[in-house]
């Protein structure tokens, strides 16, 4: 191989020599106006041209040698028939030239001058030229020859409106001209397929591939014609290169042709006869490439629906849709074994073709997706990486355009197409739906769009069957984040509608296993509340018995919702779940519901939550709500703070359980119920706290001998004092002024250790005190009497 | 002069989607020295998230945050003001004044910066300010109706700070701003 590449170097090294040398005769004849030597040496110099022992690459390279030495000889002539030469006579003379390839350049290059003289019609020049470069059969040779032909003659055509146009039929003329080339370059080309040996196949077939363009370059003079109006490309051009390609059965010819008639021709000539191009593709070879070709008529045509909404009235008049969408059927039909990559690909482009040219009609886009599935059906779950991709591309495409989830959910066979793909692009694709909704910030409003969204990403919802693959955490998270949102998104301002939402969602929801309940259950759970409180404040006005939304029919709701978490267990996300909608019956009146509640988080508190840091917020939490509930009995109230006071007293570290238990002062002294007002109970609590404070201190000396912090007995002063400026009177003035003493002595004490945090702690509270001594009025006197 | 942003109670994704695109579009990196978070963000994204707007954040931890090594509480100085924040649950009764100010008292702070009630609230007393971001998102809550996203933004100038307040209604950002000035006192004036 190596040595085929070195001596081809060799071929073209002494070719270009032979060729400089002969072009350096030519020059000199030139410069002296030797006619003769100068035919001469230029058919010489044109001889090297003759070699087959080159590749199209450097032949190619030679070639190009030879082009600029033929415009100068050229100019050459041309110059010639201005001083007195006769071109007709310089175009008999060059026939004389020995061989016929140097002799074809020169006619064409005196053809060329020919024309230009207007001493004969341009047609019958090119005429003549072009059926007499027949002469020439080997297909490297004539395909640069004719090539050549091509490029001097292309600013001569007798076009319309161009200095060489002739008669009446002179854009035939033209066209015929260029048609005749055309198919004769194709069949040089063609030609060159069945050369050589059987084993070279490949290296000929890379070698065609590097000839196309000269091939293709005739269809773009071709679309350079001033005169080719559509009539004249529907009648003659299109149907003739059609012929060509049809008949020339020839794969690689095929494909890159229907391609290059594609892309060089108008968009509105495509349209206008799409039947015969359409026609033409289940005529080609089984194995050329028409899903890519057709993907791109189909591309090309949705950007020039886009260009404007004028050209689309076009569309509607040729039924452009109905027209691609049986022709992709006809080709799928004949290629029975295009593989599911093809298939989908071609659904896919005409889908977005749909989508740009009939953008109200879902019913074409629902068809399509039929057709898809129809297709898909019987081949199990896509296995190739390529069709899945293209699969999520054709469902992606309807979200992008109408960025509303509504309208995919009404595509009846969108779900179909969705069962095609495996667990993990299902994922992916309920991922790119969520994702859609949530830029587009589109509600969704009812529970059937739930319940069809929901069995669009049902893939996140719950386990699928194949759930080898264990997901990474931190993806897994994410993905139920992002269900986690989506559940914010579904929304109804009717509280009926809603709450079939809401019950459509718990459906789904729980069926997710115990994974995925932590992240769907809270915001089902504030969802509700949401609608709850809008409830509140209707309930009184709307008394309608039949109504099934009511705060109680939700609360139950609730119940099992959060039950489900027990199954987990997630036992302090439900305290805080049952303590919320404690909360939210308590704004709705409803005192058993609230009950209910309160004795599921006490029950979780009891038998679940036994992390000593867990315990200290779950308590935080309880107290900090019971504190704010207003619609309890006496009863109840006595049951629930007297629970809650033992839980605090219980807690396992002992400044713990001081807090607590100072915390649950504000239980029995609650500012805007006049009902609660205990001051008893309050001060029970704080001594108790100082109790335990007390104890504090001594576990200090005992096992550390210090008497370790006051940070305690401080915060049981402001507690103190917090109760005493509210006017509990059973908080006097001598047992803050104690405690203050107490603290005072501690910190002097020879036993104390020194605590920075304390001793501010303790002098912003005396700051305090002063403060609010020198404030005046009802306060200032009431702290009057504690001396400093 | 340095911003501080604080903020809290977001509450993604229990309660809301998303911070709002315009308070999105509002906190953009760089601008910004400090964030203080009290607290329920309640996931990592958002966590991350706010590390973009600036790197220097502190947060405390919301009774419904996933990450359980943020601490109750926090102090930080800025300038010549000491900085307090926590996110509020542990604070009974919720939202009390009185109560809040007793945390600022034990925390020694200046400024003290709690969350929780999704209400905002900016108070002066004796000693500084308490303040109180509300919801980010304008999440639902328990104890307070019609939630409107806000949060705050404090400009700290030696001895002043500017707090602006950036609620979200109806759509429309509404600034509000409220000056404190640090008496110069000594903080260990002998009483």
């Amino acid at each position: 191989m190596h040595a085929v590449t070195e001596d081809e170097e060799k071929w073209l090294a002494a070719g270009i020599t032979g060729l400089q040398q002969n072009a350096f005769y030519m020059h000199r004849a030139l410069d002296s106006n030797n006619l003769k030597d100068a035919l001469k040496y230029s058919a010489q110099m044109l001889s090297e041209l003759r070699t087959s022992r080159l590749s199209p690459q450097k032949y190619y390279e030679l070639y190009m040698r030879a082009f600029d030495e033929l415009r100068k000889l050229e100019m050459f002539f041309r110059e010639e028939t201005k001083r007195g030469c006769s071109v007709v006579e310089l175009y008999e003379l060059v026939q004389h030239a020995g061989n016929i390839l140097p002799r074809l350049y020169l006619l064409c290059t005196v053809g060329s001058v020919y024309i230009k003289s207007k001493e004969a019609p341009a047609k019958d020049i090119l005429k003549d030229l072009v059926e007499m470069s027949r002469g020439i059969q080997h297909p490297l040779r004539g395909l640069f020859l004719r090539s050549y032909l091509s490029q001097v003659s292309r600013d001569k055509l007798p076009d319309l409106g161009s200095e060489y146009e002739g008669d009446a039929d002179t854009v035939s003329d033209a066209v015929e001209f260029v048609l005749q080339n055309f198919t004769e370059m194709n069949k040089l080309w063609v030609r060159m397929q069945h050369q050589g040996p059987a084993r070279e196949k490949e290296k000929r077939e890379k070698e065609r591939s590097e000839l196309r363009d000269l091939v293709g370059k005739n269809l773009h003079v071709l679309s350079q014609i001033e005169g080719v109006d559509l009539d004249m490309y529907r009648e003659t051009v299109l149907p003739r290169i059609l012929e060509q390609v049809v008949n020339c059965k020839d794969e690689i010819a095929q494909g890159y042709l229907m391609d290059c008639i594609i892309q060089v021709f108008p968009d509105e000539y495509h349209l206008q006869t799409l039947e015969t191009l359409l026609g033409a593709f289940p005529q080609l070879q089984p194995s050329v490439d028409i899903k890519m070709v057709l993907s791109r008529l189909m591309e090309r045509l949705s950007n020039y629906a886009a260009s404007s909404a004028d050209v689309l009235p076009e569309f509607f008049q040729v039924e452009a849709f109905a027209k691609l969408s049986s022709a992709i059927s006809k080709v799928i039909e004949a290629q029975d074994d295009m593989p599911v990559f093809g298939v989908v690909t071609l659904y896919s482009s005409l889908l977005t073709f749909t989508l740009q040219v009939h953008p109200d009609r879902l019913d074409y886009v629902d068809q399509i997706l039929g057709a898809c599935v129809k297709k898909l059906s019987g081949k199990g779950k896509l296995e190739d990486n390529k069709s899945r991709k293209q699969i999520v591309a054709l469902l992606s495409a309807p979200l992008e355009k109408y960025n509303d989830i509504d309208t995919a959910l009404k595509l009846s066979n969108y779900p179909n197409v969705m069962e095609y793909l495996d667990d993990g692009t299902k994922k992916e694709m309920a991922s790119v739906i969520i994702q859609s909704i949530m830029k587009n910030k589109s509600l969704i409003s009812t529970s059937e769009k739930v319940e069809a969204l929901f069995e669009l990403i049902k893939g996140l919802i719950k386990d699928l069957e194949e759930n080898l693959l264990e997901l990474d955490e931190e993806d897994f998270h994410e993905e139920q984040n992002s269900v986690a949102r989506l559940i914010q998104m579904l929304h109804n301002d009717d509280p009926e509608e809603m709450l079939k939402i809401i019950t459509t969602v718990k459906k789904h929801i729980l069926t997710g296993g115990a994974k995925r309940l932590p992240f769907t259950v809270p915001p089902l759970i504030f969802n509700s509340l949401k609608l709850i409180r809008r409830l509140q404040n209707q309930e009184e006005t709307v008394a309608d018995e039949d109504a099934s939304a009511t705060p109680r029919k939700i609360f139950q709701l609730l119940n099992q919702i959060i039950e489900a978490l027990s199954s987990v267990p997630k036992p302090e996300l439900a305290l805080r779940l049952y303590l919320q909608c404690a909360e939210a019956a308590d704004d709705c009146d409803l005192e058993p519901v609230a009950y209910e509640f309160f004795t599921q988080a006490y029950l979780l508190y009891e038998e679940e939550i036994s992390d000593s840091k867990s315990q200290v917020t779950a308590m935080h939490l309880i107290i900090g709500t019971l504190q704010r509930m207003h619609v309890f009995g006496v009863e109840n109230r006595d049951t629930l703070t007297h629970k809650a006071t033992g839980y605090s007293a219980k807690l396992l570290k002992k400044p713990d359980q001081c807090r607590a238990v100072y915390a649950c002062s504000h239980l029995f002294w609650v500012d805007d119920q006049d009902s609660i007002k205990d001051g008893e109970r309050v001060l029970l609590c704080l001594k108790r706290a100082l109790r335990i404070a007390n104890a504090v201190q001594q576990m200090a000396n005992a096992t550390r001998g210090s008497s370790g912090s006051v940070l305690l007995f401080i915060e049981i002063l402001n507690k103190y004092l917090y109760f005493f400026e509210k006017g509990v009177t059973q908080i006097t003035v001598a047992s803050v002024q104690s405690l203050i003493e107490l603290i005072t002595n501690e910190m002097q004490g020879e036993n104390s250790t020194s605590d920075p945090t304390a001793d501010a702690f303790f002098a912003s509270t005396l700051r305090f005190i002063q403060f609010q001594k020198d404030k005046g009025g009802a306060v200032g006197e009431r702290y009057e009497a504690i001396k400093l | 002069m340095v911003l501080v942003l604080a903020l809290g109670d977001l509450h993604i994704p229990h309660r809301a989607p998303d911070l709002p695109a315009k308070f999105k579009s509002m906190l953009v990196p760089g601008k910004i020295q400090h964030v203080v978070c009290t607290g329920n963000l309640c996931i990592k994204e958002v966590h991350d998230y706010l590390k973009t707007v600036c790197p220097d954040l502190h947060i405390t931890r919301g009774e419904y945050d996933e990450e359980t090594r943020y601490p109750e509480t926090k102090i930080l100085t800025i300038g010549q003001f000491k900085l307090g924040i926590c996110h509020g649950h542990q604070v009974i009764p919720w939202g009390d004044l009185d109560s809040l100010a007793m945390l600022q008292r034990q925390l020694d702070v200046d400024i003290l910066v709690t969350g929780h009630t999704h209400q905002f609230t900016a108070y002066k007393h004796e000693a500084g300010v308490v303040i109180n971001p509300g919801s980010a998102t304008g999440a639902y809550s328990g104890i307070t109706y019609d939630v409107n996203p806000s949060f705050v933004l404090m400009d700290i100038d030696g001895l002043r700070v500017v707090v602006y307040v950036y609620e979200l209604i109806d759509g429309e950002v509404k600034v509000d701003k409220i000056d404190f000035k640090k008496t110069t006192a000594p903080t260990n004036s002998t009483l």
